[in-house]
């Protein structure tokens, strides 16, 4: 039969397909600022293209009740860019990145929810922006840890110095990365199994 | 009966129309649906619920439908599903669940540390980590 459409959607490559045994997922979140390196985080270890989901926004709605009549309306696009590590025939891992903006998470209601965990990608240069991530991950109860992007023009700190700065508690793993190289990612993500891991050993996880 | 419960009634996923024949009343406020997980729970629709198609494209199938059904030939993310047709997830939500009351499509629920609660899905996340 033919498409009433002459448009093609483009789908995922042939290689890209999943198999029809994949019966599950899971979820892993990288959160930072702006530039801070998630896209490139999640080019680097994923085993398609990296794409892109969008959503919409009111402006005006966030965190009001009664915007109805309010003139000022705009409407914001949010992009978030995600990529896919198949981990057996039945289970694929897909990897989210977000804005660190608190405001964008009301959008992704459930981004959040059923996540394996967070990464929070840190430029040392601008600290200040882990700081809200870092709260609101912890009044959700997602376990996280924390790495460090490594730019070549950012001062280096010792792991304690930042722990103190970042205000973290001891057991919560700091990682130094360099997110362009695909063996630097991979082990960030380690760091974050091995930490739930260790959670989930010690009933530490619901 | 407060006005809440009256609602509630056609409004579910199961609805196939009034009695009169009218077609179900559309909310466009709910964005996230509600599908049957193989526990026989109820889970909302994620970013990361995997979509199959049940079969190929019906005839008079709208360019929607057909669009998913030939993406979904193969298990596909809600995310993927919403790149692909540059739709907003919200957008892509409220078309799957349409599918998945008209039999289109399955839905496949994502393993959470909740739904696996054991360590062995933390284990096979990181072995398969280890192999990259």
């Amino acid at each position: 039969m033919d498409f009433k459409s002459s448009d093609t959607i483009p789908g995922p490559r042939t290689a890209d397909q999943l198999p029809h045994t994949a019966q599950a997922a899971v979820k892993i979140v990288i959160v930072g600022g702006f530039g801070v390196g998630k896209t490139t985080m999640v080019g680097s270890v994923s085993e398609i293209k990296p794409l892109t989901t969008e959503e919409t926004m009111t402006q005006a709605g966030i965190g009001i009740d009664d915007n109805y009549g309010s003139e000022t309306k705009t409407a914001t696009t949010v992009a978030m860019d995600f990529g896919r590590i198949s981990i057996t025939d039945k289970l694929v891992l897909y990897l989210f990145g977000t804005p660190g903006q608190e405001r964008f998470w009301f959008l992704w209601n459930g981004l959040f929810e059923g996540a394996l965990g967070a990464v929070v990608l840190v430029d040392t240069r601008r600290l200040e922006v882990s700081f809200d991530v870092m709260g609101r991950l912890e009044e959700r109860g997602v376990p996280f840890v924390v790495a460090v992007n490594s730019f070549p023009d950012a001062p280096r700190y010792p792991v304690e110095e930042l722990r103190t700065a970042l205000d973290l508690t001891p057991e919560i793993p700091i990682i130094d990365c360099d997110v362009r190289r695909r063996a630097s990612s991979k082990d960030v993500l380690l760091t974050l199994m091995r930490f739930l891991h260790s959670l989930a050993l010690s009933g530490a996880l619901a | 009966m407060d006005g809440r419960s009256a609602h509630g009634v056609a409004d579910g996923p199961h609805a196939h129309g009034t009695p009169d024949g009218q077609p179900p009343p559309r909310n466009p406020e709910r964005l996230y649906a509600v599908t049957g997980t193989a526990d026989g729970g109820r889970a909302e629709l994620d970013l990361v619920t995997l979509i199959v198609a049940r079969r190929t494209p019906p005839p008079g199938a709208s360019p929607e439908h057909t669009a998913v059904l030939d993406l979904c030939a193969a298990p596909l993310s809600l995310a993927e599903l919403s790149a692909y047709l540059a739709l907003p997830f919200s957008a892509m939500t409220v078309l799957i669940t349409e599918m998945i009351t008209a039999e289109l499509v399955q839905a496949r629920a994502p393993a959470t540390r909740r739904t696996a609660p054991d360590r062995s899905l933390l284990e096979a996340v990181m072995h398969g980590l280890q192999k990259l």
